[in-house]
């Protein structure tokens, strides 16, 4: 009744980060009856089975998230959080498990907004079967924050015997994306709304746990993965090539596009390549197990789209080129910084 | 220089502003039809246009486009003709 | 996409290829001794790259990277106004994305952004406009950057302006025009280009006829192209055929977009709104006579040179272009852009020295991203 009551202007206020009964209230409002009540405790006591099993071994990551909008077709900068650290603990063979949650509140900020961010990060835990076990708040003054920035930390188990690391990857192993490319980056980028374009597309954004555990039961072979966000595939590429000293090409033909996303690029001059996704990410797989680990994928809805796009190669080791549609190659590089758009 | 992608007018949103929908590849935007504008403008609607920095440029003309790729094809034909002939002379100087 | 997948069959290219390799061969051109020809505009460089034509062409074909990009020929000086002008505290300066990196003086915009100045990327000169709408109370500038393709979408913009009576919308010119640079190469005794690709986008608002002095007094043959690769291909094989006939005359294979008049609305609007400068300065190039546009004095009030006293409007102050920097001989075609001393070394497209190196429609920057900084180039 008190908590309602100190929230009913529902504007996170200052006051809601003193430390205080206002800040008491705006947790016990919005994040503990959504997160595993009775609620994050400051630290979690962490127990699992796979922790016991001789060999396992803890996987931790961290990221903090930034989007503007907050909100986007197809999610919102919660599932973001939540994805992106499972994401980054299921490509490097991790079990997901257990999630932290911290969030920077601009003052001024709904806290309906907040309610909704609170739903999808414990909707999309949920149904990767993660627990969100520990978090915290602050707010900050007006424009020290643009509205919301959330940081998620992820701990998995990565059970014995199980190695994923681009050092592995072997000349000759297929590349394997789970679904179309870009989706998430043009979204954002019309969503964002300066550049007048509106399009259906919805971002890519999945939780991707479940379809790593899937390919890796029947394709063990699999030496890497990496998920294909910031800098979008052409950078997951490149980092792979280098760190396994491989080379990679990658067939143009064969880049599962949406044309929304194609629209996008040739309005923008972007190179769809290194568009942003948040539920897509690149497998390398011997070429044995190619088939089993396509189909492991297309049998999920977060898979359906899965398809081969290249493979790695002994020739020009640490270098990505792409063979074009139209015959020619090219080298696929690193991007320097943000794609712009351009008009020439 | 100069970006320009080929866009659909789907529909006319401000006469007085001269300003109409364009679909690219199922993506919209609002653009300036100024410079393909000679009747009415409700006329520009399923037309094609050259679209640069949200105006529409220049009409794009399905006959040219056409008489372009027949000569394209047409080409080809005759490339393939000629290469026939070259198999044809190169078997022959074999059997030689 | 319609009108664009059609011209990217490599089925058709094949044809192509095979008769650009029969012709080249029968006017002697070799990698040894090529025939040089230009592609004026960057969007083509751009294409070249993006479908490797450079390397599935007969090695006696080479492209030489023509001026036609316009952030690639803004000196220095005309960055460092921007900067300036954005840095005002009442300014809004809206901006294309190309134009964010290239490097002032002192900084680009993107860094200006970085330091406090109001600067935004737009699309089109038409959110510029509906941004001085919804900030009545900001000076909004739009950043008028281009050849004669985005001259009229910036003149339109500025009549529309007028007809609203919007005080605080001004565009900050450097619109420049494509045949003086030509002119300015072709008398370069240095030269040595065998014909031109000519700009498709820009002829599909002037037409071809302002080309004609390039066969008529030059003997070089011009073909308006298409930015679609097998547009390129037939480009060249048409350029490739003229020097075979011993012909010289300007030829459109881009009738699907390019009237041979051009667009009559867009000229009368660029007549209207722009009048020419006496000169204008073009990074590499130097000072080009009538080269460049500025705002007629009867839209003087869209003018930022005027309203806020700055550039041609004041009398400008040279800057040096940096140390070292080749853009200017990479942008005439003496050098290629990995001839530079420069190239890959100080001057990176993390850390530009020249403005090649940053448009993506540069030769530098085109030979680093898809020619790679490791390889395919020189090899």
């Amino acid at each position: 009744m008190e908590a309602a009551l100190a929230l009913r202007d529902r504007i996170v206020t200052l006051a809601h980060g003193g430390g205080g009964r206002a800040m008491r209230d705006l947790i016990e409002t919005v994040f503990t009856p959504v997160f595993e009540p009775p609620g994050m405790e400051d630290q979690a006591r962490l127990m699992d089975a796979a922790l016991q099993e001789p060999g396992a071994r803890l996987a931790f990551t961290t990221d903090s998230f930034v989007v503007t909008p907050v909100e986007f077709p197809g999610g919102d900068i919660g599932t973001l959080a939540v994805c992106g650290t499972i994401n980054d603990l299921a490509v490097g063979g991790a079990r997901p498990l257990w999630l932290s949650a911290a969030f920077i509140i601009e003052e001024g900020c709904e806290v309906e907004l907040l309610e909704r961010v609170v739903a999808s990060m414990q909707r999309e835990a949920a149904a990767a079967g993660v627990r969100i076990v520990t978090g915290d708040t602050k707010v900050v003054g007006r424009g020290a924050a643009d509205r919301l920035f959330v940081t998620t930390s992820g701990v998995g188990v990565i059970p014995p015997g199980r190695e994923l690391s681009a050092a592995r990857v072997q000349p000759g192993h297929v590349a394997i994306v789970n679904g179309v490319l870009g989706d998430h980056g043009a979204t954002i980028l019309a969503a964002r709304g300066d550049l007048a374009l509106s399009t259906d597309l919805r971002s890519d954004c999945a939780a991707l746990g479940h379809l790593m555990e899937a390919v890796l039961a029947v394709a063990p072979g699999t030496s890497c993965a990496r998920d294909a966000t910031r800098g979008g595939l052409a950078s997951a590429l490149n980092e792979i090539a280098a760190a396994a000293g491989v080379g990679v090409v990658v067939e143009e033909d064969a880049l599962p596009l949406r044309d929304e996303v194609r629209g996008m690029c040739e309005i923008l001059g972007l190179d769809p390549l290194y568009l942003a996704n948040e539920g897509t990410l690149v497998a390398f797989v011997p070429e044995s197990e190619a088939d089993a680990a396509l189909a492991a994928m297309r049998s999920r809805a977060e898979g359906r789209n899965a398809v081969v796009v290249g493979r790695a190669v002994q020739a020009h080791p640490g270098q990505v080129r792409m063979a074009t549609s139209f015959g020619g190659m090219r080298v696929v590089d690193m991007l320097v910084g943000e794609q712009l758009p351009r008009i020439c | 220089m100069c970006l320009g992608i080929p866009g659909r007018i789907v529909a006319i949103t401000d006469e007085a502003r001269q300003l109409a929908l364009a679909e690219i590849s199922g993506v919209r935007r609002e653009v300036n039809v100024a410079c393909i504008a000679e009747g009415p403008l409700d006329d520009l609607v399923g037309e094609w246009a050259l679209i640069h920095v949200g105006f529409a440029m220049s009409r794009i003309d399905p006959d040219e486009a056409e008489r372009t790729l027949q000569a394209l094809r047409d080409l080809g034909e005759a490339q393939e003709a000629l290469d026939a002939m070259a198999e044809g002379q190169r078997a022959l100087e074999a059997a030689k | 996409m319609k009108f664009a997948s059609e011209f990217r069959d490599p089925a058709l290219a094949k044809a192509l290829l095979a008769r650009i390799s029969d012709v080249a061969d029968r006017i002697g051109a070799t990698r040894e001794k090529p025939v040089h020809i230009m592609e004026i505009c960057g969007g083509h460089t751009h294409s070249i790259f993006r479908y490797g034509l450079d390397k599935l062409i007969h090695p006696g074909v080479e492209f030489i990277h023509g001026p036609g990009c316009p952030v690639c020929v803004l000196p220095m000086s005309r960055v460092d106004e921007c900067v300036e002008i954005a840095m005002r505290p009442e300014v809004i300066f809206t901006t294309f994305g190309d134009a964010m990196r290239v490097p002032g003086h002192r900084m680009s915009l993107m860094q200006a952004k970085a330091g406090g100045a109001d600067i935004r990327m737009v699309y089109s000169p038409l959110d510029a406009l509906e941004l001085a709408r919804r900030n009545p109370d900001r000076e909004v500038v739009f950043f008028g950057l281009g050849f004669e393709t985005t001259t009229p979408s910036t003149a339109l913009s500025i009549q529309q302006a007028a007809r609203e009576r919007l005080t605080n919308f001004t565009v900050f010119c450097n619109h420049i025009t494509v045949p003086e640079p030509i002119k300015a190469l072709l008398d370069d005794p240095d030269m040595m280009l065998d014909g031109f690709i000519g700009p498709g986008h820009v002829s599909m608002v002037i037409g071809t006829r302002p080309y004609d002095f390039i066969a008529r007094d030059y003997g070089k043959p011009i073909v308006v192209a298409g930015f679609e690769p097998t547009d390129l291909l037939q480009s060249v094989l048409m350029v490739l055929t003229q020097i075979a006939e011993g012909r010289a005359a300007v030829e459109n294979q881009y009738a699907r977009v390019v009237p041979e008049d051009g667009n009559p609305v867009s000229l009368a609007a660029i007549a209207d709104v722009y009048e020419r400068r006496p000169s204008f300065e073009w990074r590499g190039l130097g000072e080009i006579d009538a080269s460049g546009l500025r705002i007629r004095p009867k839209y003087r009030p869209f003018d930022a040179e005027e309203k806020f006293g700055i550039g041609y409007a004041v009398g400008r102050k040279a800057v040096d272009e940096p140390e070292g920097c080749a853009c200017g001989a990479v942008m005439t075609g003496r050098i290629k852009p990995t001839a530079c001393p420069q190239f890959g070394k100080g001057c990176t497209p993390d850390m530009p020295l020249g403005a090649l190196m940053v448009s993506s429609e540069g030769a530098c920057a085109a030979y680093w991203q898809y020619g790679g900084s490791r390889g395919l180039a020189a090899e």
